[in-house]
């Protein structure tokens, strides 16, 4: 009794156990169609003629693909604890840091090369340069201008893409070179991103376990003012929330440029923004601002990249996919919603007191 | 059920995680009378109202409502006006932005014949309740542009004009000055004539003499009793809901000195803040208690938050320890060894989702800086000291802070203050809506900061509570320092420079 109410109070309980039914539903898949129950899970290595050996599996595509959203998501996180609003920018960020990227490795008005113009540190603080610069601007427009998040995001939201392609002078710019290419492909077996990702986390986590960032983030996203009162400066910390947020988004946009050895401006991170909202909704996060979960939100990042996942290998086809998703999200938050839970637990209690009665 | 009762509730019960808020509750309520809910912070007062207007969800217990068969259980405050009990909070809980015949009527406007809202005649009708009432408003005039008291009376009219038999005063007085809550009281006493049963929750035991026939006594939860008023004088009742007497109030007295020659500490000249207090001069010394005396909005509060930097100064100069400082934001301040626990304590002091723990901490890291943490086994340890010295009841200091009931979570500020070691403490109504044994707790703790050489700028409504512990006070009146009082500290000194006039 003791350890199911220990159980019942885990922040992580929700996204736990969503990701939990996502992998029930592959298992029980595999399973009517006669493949080994298990296969799900399976990784095995593989000879490929492009990459050597790699890992390969199921679930290793989806901690590869789930990277980007992965990424997003720390950043969303302290976003939406910090302001009580939600950076709806991240998406187009990716893509203006990715064609700035490029630009910078394949100089501006060249299409296609395999040759770098600038060395590929050069490309890289290029991007997360300008993921800092976006992630300010939004920043400055919310914390010392009080405009809403959704409004002050919504400018880059729509102008992102658009300056991308202006510093691309409209192209797709293709970039085929090997050094750039590794950071979407592999690492000896393992996918890079996953690395990439790895790394993300534990640099954020050693950030919040060592200084006393977290506690301010949630401190103003709960009460502003009186955070003010006891001496933190609310507004910078905003400001750093979405300025963060920026920098992860650069590092996602480098991953998905990387993947395609190019900078699709009107393609890399489309929707991404949505996803990362959701994972930080899955991850059992407030959007209402205050307490995060940093833990929760990455495993939504994965749940919804699960989900992804699944629904192609059960054979739906990519248009549908969003219609079964959407489904699969309303239970998910409409299990998670505060007046459900309240249902539940009237319900549980009147049937424990039945119980006694009886 | 016995005559003449609206209202009776039996062996209420009700858990929250970790503590038994109310264990076996009995209360009656008769017609027409006023009737004193009283207890210490915790005790259980607002756990039982909450319990009554359906807010919260009792384990145990019936409530019996005259006219209706059957126990009553509500589930909302919405069920609870339907059989009659309407509750008016301490913060009014109407929109100011509309007209008080509006708010009177909002929910359930009277209608035409093709159903739109019949604005002429919810217009006369209001202006008629209000006439009835007592109370002379314009009622098509917005809600904001009248006094706190008269909006809580706005809020007790609509509550009475919805049939109510039974009224829920929770803590009205506690933002009121005398006069308004004079007014206020004419109002009860003519709705206690009309048959209405008044539940009154205060702080304020003056105030249960003057208006009240009966008090029930609630402690840590549990029944202590229902006496008449007169039964009850006020030093029983405060044992009753201590459970011990009270340490004498008069033993807490400052010893009065001559603090001209210590150092100075603060050393105001010419602050102000457009718009709330005029520039004014201020002098602190090492281990001195400055009381600032005024009306509610006479600058108070503003004054205060102009040295702290909560306002940020526009002109003048401060000194703090004989050092001319720059004072931009609160951090500032703090740095400089000051510290203020805001008179607001829900939208400026708590956070109300960290825990007490964290609550208590968050002023000294904040000074530490972000890259400074304190570790964990250091904040539990500030956070234990703490909730030991000044008594803090809570589960544990992980609950969170929204759990304890208001003159805890008022506790754990004055911790977070108290742990930052400041030479320098504001404390702007530090016992406001804290009961009496509390509040001697905190007075003899100024006192004590004050011994150990600390300096402290009081605000409080209760002068007496000041003059027991003051040096020196500053009289404020519409938003501009008016005087100092240094000697001769009475009340009724104190009175009549509030008051403003010659001689």
């Amino acid at each position: 009794m003791k350890i199911w109410n220990k159980i019942k109070s885990w922040p992580l309980l929700l996204p736990v156990v969503a990701l939990i039914l996502v992998m029930a539903v592959n298992i029980i898949h595999d399973a009517a169609v006669g493949d080994n129950p298990l296969s799900f899970f399976m990784i095995s290595l593989r000879d490929t003629t492009t990459n050597g050996t790699i890992l390969f599996g199921r679930i290793i595509d989806i901690i590869n693909r789930g990277s980007e959203v992965a990424i997003l998501a720390i950043g969303m996180t302290l976003v939406v604890s910090a302001s009580a609003g939600t950076d709806i920018s991240v998406g187009s960020v990716m893509s203006l840091c990715a064609s700035f990227m490029c630009m910078n490795l394949a100089g501006y008005g060249v299409s296609s090369t395999t040759t770098l113009a600038k060395p590929l540190i050069v490309g890289l603080l290029a991007a997360v340069l300008m993921g800092a610069l976006c992630g300010a601007f939004n920043g400055t427009l919310v914390s010392h201008l009080s405009i809403q998040p959704m409004v002050a995001t919504l400018i880059l939201y729509s102008a992102a893409r658009a300056i991308g392609l202006l510093l691309c002078n409209d192209l797709i710019v293709y970039v085929r070179n090997p050094s750039f290419a590794f950071i979407g492909a592999f690492t000896g077996p393992i996918p890079t991103p996953i690395l990439i990702t790895v790394v993300c986390i534990i640099l954020i986590s050693v950030v919040l376990k060592k200084t006393a960032l977290g506690m301010y983030i949630q401190s103003v996203g709960i009460n502003a003012k009186a955070s003010r009162i006891a001496g933190l400066n609310s507004r910078r910390l905003r400001f750093l929330a979405y300025l963060l947020c920026g920098v992860f988004a650069s590092l996602a946009g480098i991953v998905a440029s990387s993947r395609i050895t190019s900078a699709d401006s009107n393609n890399i991170g489309l929707y991404l923004e949505m996803d990362a909202i959701l994972s930080v909704a899955l991850g059992g996060n407030s959007l209402g601002g205050g307490k995060f979960n940093l833990a929760g939100s990455i495993i939504g990042a994965y749940t919804i990249q699960a989900i992804t996942t699944t629904l192609y290998a059960l054979g739906v086809s990519s248009i549908q996919a969003p219609v079964y998703k959407a489904i699969i999200v309303i239970i998910i938050v409409v299990i998670e919603a505060p007046p459900f839970k309240a249902f539940i637990r009237k319900h549980s209690a009147a049937r424990a007191t039945k119980g006694v009665k009886a | 059920m016995e005559e003449n009762v609206v209202l009776t509730a039996r062996g209420i019960s009700m858990t929250f995680p970790g503590v038994k808020a109310l264990d076996n509750v009995d209360f009656t309520l008769r017609k027409g009378e006023i009737h004193a809910l009283m207890g210490e912070n915790g005790a259980g007062k607002s756990t039982l109202i909450k319990c009554l207007t359906g807010i919260n969800d009792f384990e145990a217990g019936e409530i019996h409502i005259e006219g209706i068969d059957g126990p009553v259980r509500n589930h909302s405050t919405k069920d609870a006006q339907n059989v009659g009990i309407s509750t008016v909070y301490q913060e009014v809980n109407l929109c100011p932005n509309l007209s008080v015949a509006e708010n009177l009527f909002i929910g359930r406007e009277p209608l035409t014949k093709i159903r739109t809202i019949d604005r002429k005649s919810y217009n006369k009708r209001s202006a008629k309740i209000m006439e009835d009432l007592g109370i002379s408003v314009d009622v098509t005039q917005n809600l904001e542009n009248y006094s706190l008291a008269i909006q809580q009376m706005v809020a007790i009219a609509r509550a009475v004009d919805m049939d109510c038999k039974v009224l829920i005063l929770d803590e009205p007085t506690s933002s009121l000055d005398d006069e308004e809550v004079e007014k206020l009281f004419t109002l009860m006493r003519k709705l206690k004539e009309k048959g209405v049963g008044i539940i009154f929750v205060t702080h304020f035991l003056e105030q249960v003499y003057k208006v009240c026939d009966r008090i029930t006594v609630l402690r840590n939860g549990t029944y202590v009793g229902e006496y008449t008023v007169e039964e009850l004088p006020r030093v029983k009742l405060v044992a009753a809901m201590l459970g011990k007497d009270l340490d004498d109030l008069a033993e807490i007295k400052k010893e009065q000195k001559d603090y001209t020659n210590e150092p100075m500490e603060i050393s105001a000249k010419g602050l102000s803040h457009a718009g709330t207090i005029k520039p004014f001069d201020l002098d602190i010394h090492k281990g001195e208690v400055v009381g600032i005396g005024g009306l509610l909005g006479s600058g108070r509060s503003e004054l205060a938050r102009c040295i702290y930097g909560a306002d940020k100064a526009q002109t003048g100069t401060l000194e703090i320890s004989g050092e001319p400082v720059k004072i931009n934001q609160p951090i500032d301040a703090m740095n400089k060894g000051v510290g203020m626990l805001p008179d607001d304590r829900k939208a400026e002091g708590i956070i109300a989702d960290l825990s007490v723990r964290e609550n208590i901490i968050l002023a000294l890291q904040a000074k530490r800086g972000m890259f400074r943490q304190l570790t964990r086994a250091q904040q539990e340890e500030i956070a234990d000291k703490y909730i030991d010295l000044i008594k803090i009841k809570t589960p544990s200091k992980d609950t969170l802070v929204k759990q304890l009931s208001g003159g805890n979570q008022q506790k754990v500020i004055l911790a977070r203050w108290l742990a930052t070691n400041a030479d320098f403490l504001i404390l702007d109504e530090p016992t406001r809506g804290i009961d009496v044994g509390t509040k001697s707790e905190i007075q003899k703790l100024i006192v004590k900061l004050a011994g150990e050489g600390k300096s402290v700028l009081f605000i409080s409504s209760e002068i007496e509570e000041m003059l027991r512990t003051c040096n020196r006070m500053v009289i404020m009146r519409d938003g501009q320092k008016v005087g100092e009082i240094d000697e001769d500290l009475s009340q009724e000194g104190v009175m009549k420079a509030i008051a403003g006039g010659e001689s």
